[in-house]
């Protein structure tokens, strides 16, 4: 097992090492692109193959132990790893989807002069998410928490040339600075309130932590205020309100970056935290936050999805949006459920991502052809012959895109058609749509259909107040249907939008970006099936007995309303939902969805209507649609309260105190010793006799004080 | 008798080094340095301590005052002014000389208790034999903790031969080599190189 | 004959030296004055050598000769170097550490 562990952790920080070190040092290696990225996509699949070892073989709990990393008084952090049901699954998720993604990036980043340092990143990047979802205890997984983040940052301002893309970077590493800092704080209390209850030595390790006695200790509002700030932290890194900014900036990587890190797997580290700690979570009283947290953001960001042009901002909302909803699962206490969407999200967001990701790709290819042909102003701004610089003239007064400023690759706007071209592309990201919007029998349909059935279930037994929450998430599931609907139809459907469409043609992505699309389009089709829901059988659901527990077993993850855990639960079931009912959720869900899709194919006249429906929609839906486009002015109000307030506070009070009290303390040292070096010099005479007698002076006083004194 | 050579000794050295202090001309000086240097052997002579005094004799009065007089000559230096006058570093030398002195004879006079009478004895060790001084001069030759008394050799050149190379044989060593580095360092400073 | 008169006179020579170091311009004469304090050390020494029955002084001597003919030596070459630059020896004008 030690060895097994070692296999899955070592490759991906090993060959991050080799790769960036012989990608610095030597410059014919970078070209070496097949055996560099076949590297990094071996120290994946190494990984993947260990795990499902373990996987398919799984038979309990265990903890491997290597070293100790730190030892101060009472506290002992050994680099400890946790293999259980919840940690295996999280696993396979990274290293199966990060795979594809390695083996997609290979296609995708060809020619990019950074293609070894985005291969040392990402491998980095998975190395920290293998430590963090394998970690025993909770510095452990604090560094791979930081190490996620590094490696996001890093990421993010890929292409650092631009300022924009750093900018975001920067955003979203200081974004995510205020979550790990409650997310210590976090720890600092649990630390304190174990060591004083129980002594001895302590790593903050979650066989400590999850032990009945320690979790008792939590119990009053002790648990409540860890809980606060572990949610703080975790709406941190999952991007859910109130820190969720950074995630639409973070769509300035490259986009199988957006596709690994920022929807599969980083950004649902925070929930897994929430579930990792799940019993502690769940006897805290401070649930109904983590719901209300979830349910805000999900609609807020569903609303802004629809109105976004660029292709990766609407997935990007439409990621927050998602993240909402496992909060919202995570906030019944159906934390299984949450990381079942976790997985099926994980499927069809990253499906949908790299789908984009070809779009893209094909439609840069559109760019340098119409640049080629002149038909558009030169991204690069250079100015070739006068003969050139007229016809730019000419098109930039008749503007042949369908909308003000330079072409876009991203936007949708440009789009449309591209199914005829690109078809692999267009099917799997139309089955990853209808998967995320909750098509009957699609792997979305059941995971949401989970939670809001959850939802439903806590707000009869719990608290009536949950049931508006429940609302809330149908609102968000129609908006879902809506949004992503849209974005295909914009994008795949009617006829082409960008200029000279009738001679200029984007072509499909090569093999090793389709093979990735359409094993996540399986995945997003059949995954929903590990879950499904209780009116096919008692053990229907997979994920259930294996995260929950079935039978006599405990697994990692508590929840709410099992019988199992209600020694940690302070909620019982009260209400058993019927079948009947159950029924009728599941053909809610699924009407739903059906409604949602078909307003939008109806809306858009299936892809005939383009951004003029947009238009349209802006008319009619005014109130909301303006706020929505501008994120509901979460950006304005951080710019003009924090950025402009610490921005203010530098120039007002630091600066002077910097100007006068630092400067003029310094200034005013040297100026001492600049005045006091000029007078002493005199000193120095450069008369060997003076110092000769200086020397017979000091003889002179030391001789009298020896023979005197 | 030997008080009075040492009185007379005596006040050729003083003499000589006053006579160095005040001639204008550096071959003056020199010269009466010579005279100070001689005077000092016979003393050390008066002290028993003949091969120091040939040594005195050879190296300083002969050897280092012709290196001396030889550079005076070299550079031709034409006689220097009278001291120049009164200064207050001047005066702040004299003070500090006569302080020197001062300090210097009092601690002569007032630690003379201290001083050893010339009965302690001291150890000389040599190979397996252990000498030991007398007070009048006489070595007592101890063999395997048998003591028998020899009378000091008034050269005494084999003492400070055995001295010499047996536990001063490392320091001797490291002497040969600074008067190698001496040499080297002196020639390369005193080639014409610098016009 | 008592050692207090040696050393008596011995700090008798060694003050003409240090007044000479202190006093005297030429160069070469403060050498003079120098090996004229490293005699009235050497004088004690042997006095004491000789208070103690110990050969060790003479030894001391010995070394503190070698130095001082090392001493002189390159000394001398100095002052020579010395001349050649400044044209002189005076060392009140050789003032190249005046600050």
């Amino acid at each position: 097992m030690e060895l097994l562990v070692r296999l899955i952790l070592l490759p991906p920080i090993l060959v991050a090492a080799f790769n960036g070190m012989m990608g610095l040092f030597s410059p014919a290696y970078r070209k070496q692109e097949w055996l560099l990225g076949g590297l990094a996509l071996a120290a994946v699949a190494v990984p993947f193959a260990v795990t499902c070892m373990l996987f398919f073989g799984f038979e309990g709990a265990e903890v491997v132990r290597y070293f100790t990393w730190l030892q101060a008084g009472d506290l002992r952090v050994d680099f400890a790893y946790r293999i259980d049901e919840l940690s295996l699954l999280m696993t396979m998720i990274v290293t199966g989807v990060g795979s594809l993604i390695h083996l997609y990036s290979i296609g995708y980043m060809h020619g990019d002069s950074g293609y070894w340092r985005f291969f040392a990143y990402l491998n980095l990047f998975i190395f920290a998410m293998l430590n963090l979802v394998l970690a025993e205890s909770l510095p452990v997984l604090f560094l791979g928490w930081e190490g996620v983040g590094l490696c996001s940052y890093l990421l993010i301002g890929f292409w650092y040339t631009d300022l924009k893309n750093s900018a975001a970077a920067n955003k979203a590493f200081i974004v995510n600075r205020v979550g790990d800092f409650a997310f210590l704080l976090a720890m600092f209390i649990i630390f304190k309130t174990v060591v004083d209850a129980q002594g001895g030595v302590f790593g903050l390790d979650f066989a400590t932590i999850l032990r009945p006695e320690t979790l008792a200790l939590f119990a009053g509002p002790t648990g409540f205020w860890v809980t606060v700030l572990l949610l703080i932290g975790a709406t941190g890194k999952s991007a859910q309100i109130p820190l969720f900014v950074w995630l639409p900036d973070a769509m300035a990587g490259p986009t199988p970056v957006s596709a690994l890190i920022h929807a599969a797997t980083m950004v649902t580290s925070g929930l897994y935290l929430l579930a990792r700690l799940s019993p502690l979570v769940l006897n805290s009283g401070a649930l109904w936050i983590i719901a209300t947290v979830g349910a805000v953001t999900a609609i807020m960001a569903a609303t802004v999805a629809i109105t976004q042009n660029d292709i990766k901002k609407v997935l990007a909302y439409s990621t927050v949006s998602q993240l909402g909803y496992m909060f919202l699962a995570a906030g019944v206490g159906a934390f299984f459920v949450a990381i079942f969407h976790v997985m099926t999200h994980a499927f069809f967001k990253a499906c949908l991502f790299l789908g984009s990701g070809s779009v893209i790709h094909s439609m840069h290819h559109v760019e340098h052809e119409l640049e080629h042909k002149g038909l558009i102003p030169s991204h690069h701004g250079g100015h070739g012959t006068p003969h050139d610089s007229e016809a730019e003239q000419n098109t930039l007064r008749h503007s042949p895109l369908p909308y003000d400023g330079p072409f876009d690759a991203q936007d949708m706007r440009t789009m449309g058609g591209l199914r005829k071209f690109m078809p692999f592309t267009a099917i799997t990201f139309g089955i990853s749509t209808l998967a995320i919007a909750g098509f009957p029998l699609l792997s979305g349909f059941f995971s949401k259909d989970e939670i809001l059935f959850r939802v439903f279930e806590f707000g009869q037994s719990a608290h009536i107040g949950y049931m508006a929450l429940w609302v809330v998430g149908l609102i968000t599931a129609v908006l879902t249907a809506i949004y992503m609907t849209r974005a295909y139809l914009l994008t795949f459907e009617g006829s082409p939008r960008w200029p000279d469409a009738m001679d200029t043609h984007p072509h499909e992505s090569p093999w090793t970006m389709t093979v990735p699309l359409v094993v996540l389009a399986i995945l997003a089709t059949v995954g929903g099936f590990l879950g499904l829901p209780a009116v096919f059988g008692e053990n229907a659901s997979w994920i259930h007995g294996w995260l929950v527990g079935h039978g006599d077993h405990l697994g990692p993850v508590a929840d709410s309303l099992d019988p199992l855990w209600s020694a940690v639960s302070p909620y019982e079931l009260e209400h058993h939902v019927s079948h009947g009912v159950e029924w009728a959720l599941l053909g809610l869900g699924a009407a739903i969805a059906l409604v949602g899709i078909g307003a939008a194919v109806f809306f858009f006249r299936f892809g005939k209507r383009g951004p003029e429906a947009d238009r349209k929609a802006r008319k009619v839906f005014g109130l909301f649609y303006t706020p929505a486009s501008h994120v509901w002015g979460w950006d304005q109000f951080y710019n003009a309260t924090f950025v402009k307030g610490t921005v203010e506070g530098a120039r007002k009070v630091f600066a002077p105190f910097d100007k006068n009290v630092v400067d003029g303390g310094v200034m005013g040292l040297a100026g001492l010793v600049r005045g006091a070096a000029g007078r002493l010099r005199g000193l120095q005479t450069g008369v060997v006799q003076t110092y000769a007698l200086a020397i017979v002076v000091g003889v002179v006083a030391v001789v009298a004080l020896v023979l005197f004194v | 008798m030997e008080t009075f050579l040492f009185f007379v000794f005596a006040v050729f050295a003083v003499a000589g080094s006053l006579g160095m202090l005040i001639s204008r001309s550096p071959v003056a000086s020199a010269l009466w340095m010579v005279q100070t240097m001689l005077a000092i052997a016979c003393l050390y002579l008066t002290l028993n301590a003949t091969f120091i005094g040939v040594v005195q004799v050879l190296v300083y009065a002969g050897a280092i005052m012709v290196l001396f007089l030889f550079v005076i000559m070299l550079l031709n230096l034409e006689q220097t002014p009278r001291l120049s006058a009164f200064t207050w570093q001047r005066a702040a030398a004299f003070v500090g000389g006569v302080a020197v002195l001062a300090l210097l004879l009092t601690a002569v006079a007032e630690q003379t208790d201290v001083f050893p009478s010339p009965t302690a004895v001291a150890v000389v060790e040599a190979s397996d034999e252990v000498a030991v001084v007398g007070p009048e001069g006489e070595v007592a030759v101890i063999e395997e903790d048998e003591a028998a008394v020899v009378p000091l050799d008034p050269t005494s050149v084999e003492q400070i031969g055995v001295a010499l190379l047996t536990r001063h044989a490392f320091t001797l060593e490291i002497v040969g080599a600074l008067l190698l580095a001496a040499t080297i360092g002196a020639v390369l400073l005193a080639k014409k190189r610098f016009t | 004959m008592d050692l207090t008169w040696y050393l008596s006179l011995s700090a008798v020579l060694f003050t003409i030296g240090v007044l000479g170091v202190l006093l005297r311009r030429n160069v070469i004469v403060v050498f003079l004055s120098i090996e004229l304090m490293l005699n009235a050390v050497n004088l004690t020494l042997v006095a004491f050598s000789q208070a103690f029955g110990d050969v060790d002084g003479q030894i001391l001597v010995f070394f503190v000769m070698s130095v001082a003919a090392a001493e002189a030596a390159v000394g001398l070459a100095i002052v020579i170097a010395m001349f050649r630059n400044k044209l002189t020896i005076n060392v009140d004008e050789l003032r190249l550490f005046r600050g």
